[in-house]
């Protein structure tokens, strides 16, 4: 495999496999890196606070008493080994029993107050940590259900997927482990280093040696396995992407016998991987027993300190004034222990503080999207025309609509009837502002008219139709709706006045009659069954195990591509508006099955302004008017017989002369 | 299962072996260091003198850096270890879905592939390596310091027998509690988050029918859920901490107590203060590796999803095999069906294919039409045998398929698939698929009759342009007209192009199969295609509806007799003659 093909890999494969989460081995932490992660840290805390604002306090409580419980006992180890030490040689049980027990009685009490909090902080914790994954996880769905159309056409679904697993899954590890560990142990450390102080400062001082030694030592092997992990990073990123491709392509593999041929160049991938994986890994497990181990030399090293300072009877410098024996240097021992094992657990979490950091960044930056914004105050609502035409507002269901058109100006409120008449007005548009995709584009469409659109991949047909319902706002120009600007109209009410039928169909998990009566949530069965028969989906549907209860998962893979788009189209004629969007609805299908789908469309397509983009000109040869787009101008319009005399673009697209791409 | 996979270690038996022996030396080691020190605390206290106190910390400082030597080779071979054992089963599983049927292909989904050979390979390799470091590690750990802790501390190590048995019940009520509670809960957070990708997939519709409050509202009906499971899981979980504790506390209150009374009473004679320290480290230790133990049990039972869904790939036998006397040579492009019947599962409700029966000579042209389900892709996937018919014989050549070096026929016949796929790379290279050692001018000339050339030497670097992965730097069009120029590079005896044209314009389709008229007429030429004009002028065009062949003959011929193909041609003419 050539030098360049595998930078190729490199590249590309991050996109397409995202990061697995938390099984893959991950490098360990600079300390730019985590400076990096405490702002969204920060922000991570306070959310957690403001969620649990008395719990928060009341867990936190049970972790520094507990931390602090954890660090008194060895207090209580001196005072017994003292007393041994002065009644070892009498051999006198029974006048030390007492003694000992004064201690150790206050100790299991300290204990079991100990072990209440445990309990407490392992239950409280539980709850609040999921409760705050839940509340951000409905958040995070929340905000996304209200950002713009334009995040999802310029996010990859991975990406976006990502947030719900990965990420979140960085902050459970974050808010339940990292978090209170890390309190823990540094209140932990604190106390005992505050206790050892206590007993004495010779013997802390020859801990702190140890603690220098422990960090030099760390940084480096850190530094050679932080290379390696970039290294294993980019292997597996290559050795990934090309799995899916070839993957992707094992039936042309197949085809063009060209099996022996990957192999090969897999194999040269893999051991790469292999090698880089092996290496970095090594560092990191290296790391786990120098830690250990420095830790037991520290141990050994106090103990010899120990012993000569008792040898010689050194003067013990101690906050407590207490002489050094014995009884403190076991405790101590001990304590040396606890001291490195939880400066161990520290480090550890460093690397967890990077991933949530980098998780929470990801996660606020969905969260701090702009939404979609509605100034619109224009409102539809059930309505009775009258005999002389007058229009009222009615609070019940009547099977009319109208427009609420409160007025500013004057205070007063029109109202008017819901026909369907839409109108563009040399609309100017552009996603991004240097790429001007649709031009001075006009397009009137009376109630009941069909109007089509055609043209090659990315002339502006789709872009028009996310224009009506206000999927994105126009730059120049006015689009009304029944007479109305449609940034008047409040979005939610502009686009239940128009229905949606797409040729990707995407179906929801649930039943049948569920995905019909998403068009209408308050639809009854009968009108989903109603519904269901216009479209000419009722007869399959009724063939089906359970009927309208049968079960779709998956996008309703158990169907075939055309009764999923009948479904798709019962769903929109549920809704009953009087305005269609059809978005090369019938593209994917085949001709024949095409004929099918297309006699629901007909029935559904009665009565409705519509407009329709099609792949196919026998889709749209029946239309009012048919405009034919190129690179976001209207080059002609006019019936298809006009069109057909003009002789002009449309013409050369019907007689095939046209590639349309 | 696990025997089935640990197969693939092969050359990496032996790190996996000194890693055991390294870490059973560790294990000795740190247990020996406590039983040093307590020597040590004892000389102190009873007023050993300087070289005493010297030597027995010399002996610790040792055992400390043997340890560590130990520790570090440890971790360096378990790495080593685990990876190549990794890096092995990845190659075994690419190596055997290379040899996988079209059949077998068709089980596995394009993504399960991937996340087999990615995701699952990692847990395993991780689940390797602590298990080879920890789970060796644990169990003798435990072991040994129970054994010095019985030979040091004599009664003191009673504690262990009260203690050893509550936390490893205690660990395992809790395991057997939380763990189903656990799988209940991912089962339903998978399902939450395929909702909520069903959803970001769907966001047109959502915005569409102002369906996002409805949306909102059933993510949190469902995130609610999960949370109360979630947090009743956890909590049982939780408890592990304070069980730990519990003993912990006991361990240490148990061996003060009994400890300071045996030293009075004894007078220092069976055990001493040093002992009284050894025994609270022994105990910090055993109860470290149970605490281990536990934990190994969880991701075990983790993993092993992970390798089920390997061993599923390297159990998955390939359907089509070589036969034993492979006939080496394709005489020429005839191909005949008999009686045929196929079916893709033995599950399948019913036939994709049924009663074909169908004669081409070698060298004709030939149309096959119908409507999606009719399964024109499946009856020409039969002729170079990337499936193997359940019922009658397929023959290219005159010999039946089965009887060929599957190479061979491969060969022979060159399918443009209708899902086709660019690999990243030049241009050059992935055309030099279809023949590895093809000029410069014999890939031009495929790209001439392919009407590719035009386009490809518009393009700033020609040839050499590089392709992204998936193609996605090249139309539609151009995409098939380079796959087609791939496969003409390979000569076939046969080609086949299933709906390859369709993104092609009119113009440019009535060029290509000019060129397969003028350029390779001894070629036979299969066409499926959705328009009628990409097939009216073969010399037998083959209807098909629900798996069986309605009627075979030419434009002329069907248009009288044939009612589907009546139907089709008369939709598609009067619908503008051509659908774009």
């Amino acid at each position: 495999m050539s030098e360049n093909k595998a930078k190729a890999y490199q590249n590309k494969a991050p996109a397409a496999a995202p990061a697995k989460g938390p099984g893959r081995n991950r490098g360990p932490a600079s300390m730019s890196q985590i400076k990096g992660s405490l702002g969204s840290i920060k922000r991570v805390l306070k959310i957690y606070i403001g969620y649990f604002p008395r719990l928060v306090w009341l867990l936190l409580l049970c972790i520094v008493v507990g931390a602090v419980t954890a660090a008194v006992p060895s207090v209580f180890q001196q005072k017994i080994i003292t007393i041994i030490e002065s009644s070892w040689k009498s051999g006198d049980w029974t006048g030390a029993r007492p003694q000992v027990l004064s201690y150790i009685i206050p100790l299991v009490c300290l204990y079991v107050v100990a072990l209440g909090l445990s309990i407490l902080q392992s239950q409280l914790g539980a709850y609040m940590t999921q409760t705050f994954l839940s509340r951000l996880r409905e958040n995070l769905f929340d905000k996304m259900q209200r950002l713009p159309l334009k995040y999802f056409d310029t996010h990859k679904h991975g990406e976006i997927m990502s947030h719900y697993t990965n990420d979140i899954d960085t902050l459970r590890q974050f808010v339940s482990m990292a978090f209170p560990t890390i309190i823990r142990a540094t209140i932990l450390l604190l106390s005992v280093f505050g206790i050892m102080l206590y007993y004495s400062v010779w013997m802390t001082l020859v801990l702190c040696i140890g603690i220098v030694l422990m960090i030099i030592i760390t940084g480096k092997v850190g530094a050679g396995s932080a290379k390696y992990f970039i290294r294993q990073q980019m292997a597996v990123a290559a050795t990934e992407g090309f799995i899916q491709e070839t993957m992707n392509g094992q039936k042309v593999v197949k085809v063009f016998n060209h099996e022996d041929k990957a192999i090969e160049s897999f194999e040269e991938l893999n051991n790469t991987l292999m090698s880089d994986s092996g290496k970095a890994n090594a560092y990191a497990n290296i790391l786990a027993p120098i830690i250990n181990n420095i830790g037991n030399i520290v141990y050994v090293l106090l103990a010899a300190a120990g012993g000569i300072m008792i040898y010689f009877g050194t003067p013990n410098l101690s906050i407590s004034g207490l002489p050094f024996g014995i009884a403190i240097m076991i405790p101590f021992l001990n304590m040396c222990k606890q001291f490195m094992g939880n400066l161990n657990q520290l480090t550890m979490q460093m690397n967890a503080i990077v991933m949530a950091g980098a998780g929470a960044e990801r996660i606020f930056a969905l969260l701090d999207q702009e939404p979609e914004t509605d100034d619109g105050y224009v409102t539809l609502v059930n309505c009775e025309i009258a005999a002389d035409g007058t229009v009222t507002e009615a609070d019940h269901k009547t099977g009319h609509w109208a427009w609420k058109h409160p007025h500013q100006a004057d205070g007063t409120i029109t109202y008017t009837v819901l026909k369907g008449d839409v109108r563009l007005t040399e609309v100017d548009f552009a996603y991004v502002p240097e790429k001007q995709v649709l031009f001075d584009v006009s397009v009137f469409a009376e109630p009941g008219q069909k109007v089509a659109f055609v043209g090659a991949t990315g002339a502006g047909k789709t872009t028009i139709t996310n224009l009506i319902n206000r999927f994105y706002d126009i730059a120049d120009g006015k689009i009304r709706y029944d007479g109305i600007n449609v940034n008047k109209i409040k979005k939610k009410d502009l686009r239940r006045s128009l229905g949606l039928v797409l040729q990707e169909t995407n179906l929801f998990t649930g039943t049948v009659m569920d995905n019909i009566r998403y068009g209408k949530l308050d639809a009854t069965d009968e009108e989903c069954k109603a519904a269901a028969v216009l479209a000419g989906a009722s007869d399959f549907i009724e063939r089906l195990p359970d009927g309208y209860n049968t079960q779709l998962t998956n996008n309703g893979s158990n169907l075939s591509q055309g009764q999923r788009q009948l479904i798709a189209i019962a769903r929109a004629a549920v809704a009953d508006p009087p305005c269609l969007i059809l978005d090369e609805a019938t593209s994917s299908i085949d001709t024949r099955t095409e004929a099918i789908v297309q006699r629901g469309m007909d029935k559904l397509m009665e009565g409705r302004t519509v407009f329709v983009i099609a792949h196919r000109l026998s889709t749209v040869q029946n239309s009012d008017v048919i405009m034919v787009l190129d690179h976001g101008r209207i080059i002609e319009r006019g019936s298809h017989d006009q069109l057909i005399s003009e002789k002009g673009v449309y013409y050369q697209l019907y007689t095939g002369a046209f590639e349309l791409e | 299962m696990i025997v089935k996979i640990l197969k693939s270690l092969r050359q990496y038996k032996k790190e996996t072996f000194l890693t055991l022996l390294c870490i059973i030396g560790e294990v000795i080691l740190e247990v020996l260091i406590p039983y040093i020190t307590a020597d040590m605390v004892n000389n102190i206290k009873a007023g050993a003198d300087l070289s005493n106190i010297a030597r027995t910390g010399g002996a610790m400082v040792l055992a400390a850096i043997l340890s560590l030597a130990c520790g570090a080779l440890a971790g360096n071979f378990a790495a080593k270890a685990s990876a190549g054992f990794a890096g092995n089963l990845r190659s075994d599983m690419f190596k055997r879905v290379q040899k996988f049927s079209f059949g077998n292909i068709d089980k596995f989904s394009t993504s399960s592939l991937v996340t087999r050979m990615t995701t699952d390979i990692t847990n395993v390799q991780n689940s390797f390596m602590m298990v080879i470091r920890t789970a060796v590690r644990s169990p003798f750990m435990l072991v040994f310091a129970i054994v010095m802790a019985f030979i040091m501390g004599g009664k003191l190590a009673l504690t262990f027998v009260v203690v050893v048995p509550l936390l490893g019940i205690g660990l395992y009520l809790i395991g057997h509690f939380a763990m189903p509670a656990f799988r209940a809960v991912f089962k339903k957070y998978d399902k939450m988050n395929e909702s909520v990708e069903e959803n970001v997939r769907g966001m047109r519709v959502v915005k569409g029918f102002a369906r996002e409050d409805y949306e909102s509202k059933k993510f949190f009906n469902a995130s609610e859920e999960i949370k109360k499971d979630f947090t009743k899981a956890e909590r049982i979980v939780g408890l592990n901490g304070p069980l730990m504790e519990l003993c912990f506390f006991f361990n240490t209150v148990f061996i003060l107590y009994v400890g300071s009374k045996l030293v009075i009473t004894n007078q220092g004679q069976t055990i001493d203060v040093g002992q009284i320290s050894a025994m609270l480290t022994y105990g910090a230790q055993v109860l470290m590796s149970l605490m281990m133990i536990s934990m190994i049990y969880v991701m075990l039972t983790m993993s092993i999803e992970s390798v089920k869904r390997i061993v599923e790939v390297l159990d998955e036998q390939p359907t089509i095999h070589n036969p034993e006397n492979p006939v080496m040579e394709v005489e020429d492009g005839s191909v005949d069906f008999r009686d045929v019947a196929f079916r893709y599962s033995e599950k399948a409700a019913r036939d994709a294919l049924f009663d074909i029966d169908l004669h081409i000579d070698s060298g004709m042209t030939v149309g096959i039409l119908g409507g999606t389900g009719s399964s024109k892709t499946t009856l020409i996937q039969l002729i170079p045998r990337l499936y193997d018919v359940t019922d009658g014989e397929v023959k290219v050549g005159g010999i039946p398929v089965k009887d060929y070096d599957v190479k061979t026929l491969r060969d022979a016949v060159a399918v443009v698939l209708q899902k086709n796929e660019l690999f990243s790379g030049t241009i050059k290279e992935n055309l030099r698929w279809g023949n590895e050692n093809a000029t410069d001018e014999e890939i031009k000339q495929a790209c001439v009759i392919a009407q590719a050339d035009e386009f490809v030497s518009q393009m700033p670097e020609g040839y050499d342009t590089y392709i992204e992965q998936g193609g996605t730097n090249v139309s539609g069009g151009q995409k098939q007209r380079l796959c087609i120029a791939r496969a003409l590079l390979k000569k076939p005896k046969i080609l086949i192009l299933d709906d390859s044209t369709s993104a092609v314009d009119m113009k440019t389709d009535a060029y290509i199969r000019r060129g397969f008229y003028e350029y390779i007429p001894e070629t036979t030429k299969i066409i499926i295609a959705q328009r009628v004009a990409s097939v009216m002028e073969c010399d037998m065009i083959v209807i098909m509806d629900g798996g069986r062949i309605v009627d075979t003959g030419s434009h002329d011929e069907l248009l009288e007799r044939c009612d589907i193909y009546r139907e089709i041609y008369e939709e598609q003419t009067k619908g503008g003659k051509h659908h774009v």
